[in-house]
């Protein structure tokens, strides 16, 4: 069926089965290739991407539940060629190996930092838990998003 | 310049004759490349320049020592290592035939190159992994991209500054010792006439073999090389637009899936795929035991698998239950096993007689299950057959290995496939078989179209081949002093990795038992070091516990290896060891080792609530020699602890008869945030001594640390790995 998705701010027709997992869409018909399949099960958050500002998985989210609402993936947080806050902390902490985890780690963190500018370390492991990373780079993600909550906290 | 063409078709020829009687089928498939190394195509595809061929020839003395070894992972290629083209605009484009998987060898190895022809990393671009563009390597294993891959790059960059010199000496007529490169410019301070690199190589299409060693720039010299350069693409990874295999896309592009036998060992019986050839657009391929779909969609492949009814005779196959068992029963008598190291025994004085000695000796076995790596990653591929000849993208450590299973799949010459490595979402030893790239190029092949194929993770989690599970018996002796006198230690079908023990004992025995291994295995980030370790340390622990002395003082007692004292020593001062006594809420445990070149000691502490165990703080001392890259080696030791820790504390795939019982991840459960302890790094940075790698090492000690500290807090000896996969065991 035809479904209009509002995708980074751009509304973007797709057609697809109702119960298709908006990742696929995104991956496949976008070319929003920046989200990453984990697992399909609800268990890496590979996939995360934001509905209307919260961190979902994209791999449990059919398309349909998706529709008309916003969608901000990897792709849609730099602004005017400039890195988001927390883009920029990943990269200068060097906040990641292969690098596969991290598009979502970001989404999720972006995520957490607009609902609570500044975490405490316990609250980011909390809250990200859910995201894996086989490289095992935790302790530098934790750093880089706490390095982003205080450039954000900054005038 | 035809000379030196020559010169090249020449050593190839030589090369052949050699290359005929070599086992090395790596060796041959090369020479067929060298042949396509023509220098007129090259500059044609780069634009004139200058190109710097490493040319290991067949006849070095050290090459043929390390030929004559018959450990494959010590096989180097024989001709061309690497090269390296300086363009006119500048650009230094460096082909090396490693793969990028999240070790950041790309940095790493840019920072070499840019540290031996004095010019900026930025200038530097490094093709990697590419079958037809690069030149042969065994492979990205067993951590040897640093001192091996590294210092070959070195050599060619330092000819290629020399080439650079020489040049500008010749046109200025004046002798090239008194000149210096820097930046990317030749000048002659006496004259104070400089050059760039691009004013110098303009309208020369110059190849250079290097036949002898240049001299290297010292570690205490280095100044990009030794620093902690930041990842060259790293924006790349934070904006989403690295292209993982995963992600790539070509036109007209179909999406393939595979059909899974019901077991493994299972043959296909009967297949009715009416069904699913009725869904648009897709194609069903069954070949042998192989059935296959490719679809436009992935939703639709996936829909038309699921559609495809067959039947699978499987044969009896072990259960996990009796796993331990049934690998030492399998090792001994008429069954062979499938291990490709074979059998290797050392032997040292007489364990019969040093046992005689001892006062006190002590019996063991120690366990260890197969585990999975569970790259983020899937594998995944992307292949496309043009007139005859295959393109597969897919992430593995082993490209040219690659290209040969296709080659031999499909019955077409090497040289008709290309095997292309992006950038890679990690493998840890995992991705050494061309799996995903076969399967994906069968369905090609019958779609006539491209297809890419991304394992599921239930996929990953039951077709992949596992990390060796093994049983470890080791039986030692001591006198009251603390004089270790007689060590035997058997492993059975862990493998051979750090088998050797780094302890002063007169007498040992140590032997590596392959056997049958029910589940499909292969190597794993440290082989099998991880699990030597685990036994040896364990059991060392053992020793200083039953005879009433500190373990770390019953370590260096019986160790003279200077390197790895010091890691000991210096892991010990930094963590405190002995400042604070374990308690029933709370162990310290110690273990190290030495393993491809690096050196570790690891202090890990544990804290117990009501069975729960959680590891609240790992220091780890490390030497690698000459440390490259300090941020990039902090990383990869950190990730390696972290990653430890799973198959430390809880990982364990659980199988029966052929199928695998937790093929995902809400069952096979994988290190997470929250089991991160506090983790402290303590680099012994040693730029008297070669660089070695350090993808591995730094897992090793862990678990046995871990193990250790569980005995201080509770006195329950833990024996096998995983430790505690539902919490500590009761006491008894
Ligand atoms: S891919 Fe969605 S949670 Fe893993
Ligand atoms: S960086 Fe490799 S999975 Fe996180």
């Amino acid at each position: 069926m035809p479904i209009t998705l509002l995708v980074n701010g751009a509304e973007r027709r797709v057609e697809a089965p109702s119960d298709q997992p908006l990742l696929y869409v995104l991956r496949e018909q976008l070319d929003l290739t920046g989200t990453k399949y984990g697992c399909g099960e609800g268990q890496c958050g590979a996939c995360t991407v934001l509905v209307d500002g919260r961190p979902v998985r994209s791999c449990r989210t059919p398309v349909s539940a998706a529709a008309g609402k916003k969608i901000t993936t990897i792709e849609g947080l730099e602004q005017d060629g400039k890195l988001h806050p927390v883009q920029q902390a990943f990269l200068d902490a060097e906040a990641f190996q292969c690098g596969y985890c991290t598009p979502a780690m970001i989404v999720a963190a972006a995520a957490l930092l607009n609902e609570n500018p500044s975490p405490s370390e316990q609250e980011i492991m909390r809250r990200m838990e859910g995201n894996l990373c086989r490289c095992g780079t935790y302790p530098r993600i934790v750093a880089a998003v706490r390095q982003a909550s205080s450039v954000a906290r900054k005038p | 310049m035809s000379k030196e063409r020559n010169a090249l078709i020449d050593q190839n020829f030589r090369l052949n004759e050699e290359a005929v009687e070599d086992r090395d089928h790596g060796a041959i498939q090369r020479l067929a490349y060298g042949f396509e190394l023509d220098r007129r195509e090259f500059f044609k595809l780069l634009g004139g320049g200058v190109l710097v061929c490493a040319w290991a020839g067949p006849l070095r003395a050290q090459e043929s020592g390390a030929r004559a070894r018959e450990n494959s992972e010590d096989k180097l290629p024989q001709s061309i290592d690497g090269w390296l083209h300086i363009g006119e605009d500048g650009t230094v484009t460096v082909y090396t035939g490693k793969a990028e998987l999240g070790q950041n060898i790309r940095t790493s190895l840019s920072q070499q190159v840019a540290e031996e022809l004095r010019t900026p990393i930025s200038s530097i671009r490094l093709v990697m992994a590419d079958t037809t563009l690069t030149p042969f390597d065994m492979g990205t294993f067993g951590s040897r991209t640093t001192p091996i891959m590294g210092s070959q790059l070195r050599k060619v960059a330092a000819s290629a500054r020399d080439v650079l010199i020489q040049m500008a000496a010749a046109r200025w007529q004046v002798d090239a010792a008194k000149l210096v490169a820097a930046n990317g410019t030749i000048t002659d301070p006496a004259t104070r006439k400089s050059v760039s690199y691009p004013d110098l190589i303009k309208g020369q299409q110059l190849v250079k073999l290097i036949e002898n060693d240049p001299p290297l720039t010292p570690a205490e010299k280095w100044h990009v090389a030794g620093t902690p350069i930041p990842k060259l693409d790293g924006r790349a990874f934070v904006s989403g637009q690295h292209k993982y295999t995963s992600d790539m896309t070509r036109p007209g592009m179909l999406y393939g899936k595979v059909l899974r036998p019901s077991a493994f060992h299972a043959n296909l019986t009967s297949l009715d795929a009416s069904e699913a050839e009725k869904l648009p657009g897709v194609k069903v391929v069954r070949d042998g035991n192989f059935v296959g779909v490719a679809s436009p969609e992935q939703h639709t492949a996936t829909r038309a698998i699921s559609l495809l009814h067959a039947q699978w005779s499987a044969p009896q196959q072990p259960t996990e239950a009796e796993l331990f068992e049934y690998l030492k029963k399998s090792s001994s008598g008429e069954r062979r096993g499938n291990d490709q190291w074979g059998p290797s025994v050392y032997e040292l004085g007489s364990v019969k007689e040093g046992l005689a000695t001892a006062e006190k000796t002590l019996n063991q076995t120690y366990t260890v299950a197969y585990i999975a790596h569970v790259p983020l990653e899937p594998r995944a591929a992307l292949a496309e057959w043009q007139e005859g000849k295959l393109t597969v993208w897919t992430g593995t450590q082993r490209p040219f290995a690659v290209r040969d299973e296709l080659a031999q799949a499909f019955r077409i010459p090497s040289e008709q496939v290309r095997v292309i490595v992006p950038d890679t979402g990690s493998a840890y030893g995992g991705k050494h078989t061309g799996d995903a790239a076969l399967e994906a190029a069968r369905l090609a092949k019958a779609a006539g179209k491209p297809v890419k194929l991304v394992w599921t993770r239930e996929e990953e989690l039951t077709w992949a081949y596992f990390r060796p599970a093994g049983v470890i018996d080791v039986k030692s002796g001591v006198r009251g002093d603390g004089t270790l006198v007689a060590w035997q230690f058997d492993n059975y079908n862990s493998g051979p990795a750090a088998i050797r023990t780094p302890y002063n004992i007169p007498n040992q025995r140590i032997e590596y038992h392959p056997a049958d291994s029910p589940l499909r295995q292969g190597s794993y980030r440290g082989l099998a070091a991880p699990a030597n370790h685990f036994a040896r340390e364990g059991h060392m622990d053992e020793l200083a516990h039953m005879l009433g002395r500190d373990p770390l003082e019953f370590r260096l007692k019986n160790l003279t290896d200077q390197r790895l004292r010091a890691v000991f020593e210096a892991a010990a001062r930094k963590f405190g060891w002995g400042r604070e006594k374990s308690s029933a809420s709370r162990g310290f445990g110690i273990a190290g080792g030495a393993e491809k070149g690096g050196y570790v000691a690891t202090c890990a502490e544990v804290e117990l609530n009501q069975g729960e165990v959680r590891v609240s703080r790992v220091l780890e001392a490390f030497e690698c020699g000459a440390v490259v890259n300090p941020d990039g080696l902090r990383n990869q030791i950190s990730g390696a602890i972290v990653q430890g820790l799973g198959g430390a504390l809880f990982e364990a795939i659980q199988f029966d008869n052929g199928r695998i019982l937790n093929p995902h991840l809400a069952q096979y459960r994988v290190p997470r945030f929250s089991d991160v302890p506090q983790i402290e790094i303590e680099i012994l940075d040693r730029k008297d001594l070669p660089s070695a790698g350090a993808g591995e090492t730094p897992m090793v000690a862990l678990a046995p640390a871990i193990a250790n500290a569980i005995f201080a807090a509770t006195g329950i000896r833990l024996r096998s790995l995983p430790l505690v996969p539902e919490g500590l065991p009761k006491k008894g």
